[in-house]
């Protein structure tokens, strides 16, 4: 028996929505689990993103240099890539910031909208914000596209059964937002 | 009024002399994509959504602008035609800030839908992130510029129906903005009405009731249809 397709999901920067979504599966994460392995998630406790995944999911947008580190070797060990979700398809709430700018964003957070009344220095610490958030697509290719926020479960299990049938799922009736 | 016959998408069609070919299509049941066609309102060919081919002609021509013709032959959904549907779609879509997931309209924008219609799953162009304001100096009403599509709605039903005129465009290119009055707040309008019918007609969620949260918004047209029957008629029917 050949082995199962390899399934990856993973998180960059979203909400976490879209995997609440994935989860809406309910009993189907169990047809899910016949149909594919799922190596690696979120959900899953697997500290390294493994070589040979056949399909990954991304939510979220790159938002930040560590992000941007994981897209380019999530990328380099998957076949199918898919942007999964409005923040990893168009930035969505996440890029609402590129309207004004790192600086001004942060500013406004901690200056003017914290007690603290300054932007602490987290270097080293957490990873550095990039001064733009970038859709999946502006950093890496990507193959496939499943917008929404978030993506309904039907729409998931039907994108992703229609993937690992090895069929192309079609791009008509994807909605952007609900 | 003499009828005239043509072909639209390989089906023989009557109409009016003097129709439109969108209106014709529509009749017919062959629903051309548009975004700036409003029933009731005057026509602009301002989204080019409607863009149709004819044979005979080398330039694609704007169905709700363009009047039929005897033995004419319309091409209304050629895969050329999606594809310049989808390319439109997505212009609009990078040009202003159009975050469905936080709109008061989400879940019943005339824009979304089209994508959704066109199989616009994303946008090949670079998101241009305008900073752009948000007017809530109505007392009932706000004007959202990130997800206004210059349509042109409210300008023709503030003008041809509701006879105020008080919304205008401004500005060229892409500082083009629809205004109240001279560029005044909308609140401080002295030409408005506060009948709401641009909130009403308004495609996307550029104008929405205050109060409503997101996809919380409905849009009802209905209104229109009655006073232009009224109108045309003498009937107080809808």
């Amino acid at each position: 028996m050949p082995a199962k397709p390899k399934l990856a999901t993973v998180w960059l920067g979203g909400c976490s929505g879209c995997h609440m979504s994935f989860l809406d599966l309910d009993e189907r994460l169990i047809e899910l689990a016949a149909l594919a392995d799922v190596c690696y998630s979120p959900i899953a406790d697997v500290k390294h993103f493994p070589e040979g995944v056949d399909i990954t999911l991304v939510e979220g947008a790159v938002a930040n240099t560590d992000h941007l580190r994981d897209i380019r070797t999530i990328r380099g060990r998957t076949k199918i890539l898919v942007a999964f979700g409005d923040c990893a398809v168009t930035g969505n709430v996440t890029a609402l910031r590129n309207l004004y700018g790192l600086d001004e964003v942060l500013h406004r957070a901690y200056n003017e909208l914290s007690i603290t009344g300054t932007t602490p220095s987290l270097e080293g610490i957490v990873p550095r914000l990039l001064d733009r958030v970038l859709r999946v697509q502006d950093v890496v290719a990507v193959d496939h596209f499943l917008p929404g926020c978030p993506p309904s479960a039907e729409a998931i299990y039907e994108f992703v059964a229609t993937l690992l049938g090895g069929e192309t799922p079609s791009r008509e009736g994807r909605r952007f937002g609900a | 009024m003499s009828v005239r016959t043509l072909e639209v998408d390989g089906k023989m069609i009557t109409a009016l002399e003097g129709q439109t070919i969108f209106s014709a299509a529509w009749d017919s049941g062959i629903h051309i994509p548009r975004l700036c066609h409003l029933g009731g309102l005057s026509d602009v060919g301002a989204c080019r959504l409607c863009l149709v081919e004819i044979e005979g002609q080398k330039r694609l021509q704007p169905s709700c602008m363009t009047k039929v013709a005897e033995d004419m032959v319309v091409r209304t959904n050629t895969p050329a035609l999606r594809a310049h549907r989808r390319l439109i779609v997505e212009l609009l879509l990078a040009e202003r800030n159009h975050v469905c997931s936080v709109c008061v309209l989400n879940g019943a924008c005339e824009l979304q839908d089209l994508a959704a219609q066109l199989g616009v799953d994303h946008v090949r162009l670079r998101p241009q992130y305008p900073k752009l304001e948000v007017d809530l100096s109505h007392d009932r009403f706000g004007l959202d510029h990130n997800r206004c599509i210059l349509c042109t709605r409210c300008v023709r039903v503030c003008d041809e129906v509701e006879g105020a005129h008080t919304w205008d465009v401004a500005g060229r290119g892409k500082n083009s903005r629809v205004i109240t009055d001279l560029g005044e707040p909308w609140g401080e309008s002295a030409s408005c009405t506060s009948c709401g019918k641009c909130v009403q007609v308004c495609p996307t969620g550029a104008l929405f009731s205050k109060g409503k949260t997101v996809a919380d918004m409905r849009k009802d047209r209905g209104f229109l249809r009655y006073i232009v029957t009224a109108r045309e008629k003498k009937l107080w029917i809808a």
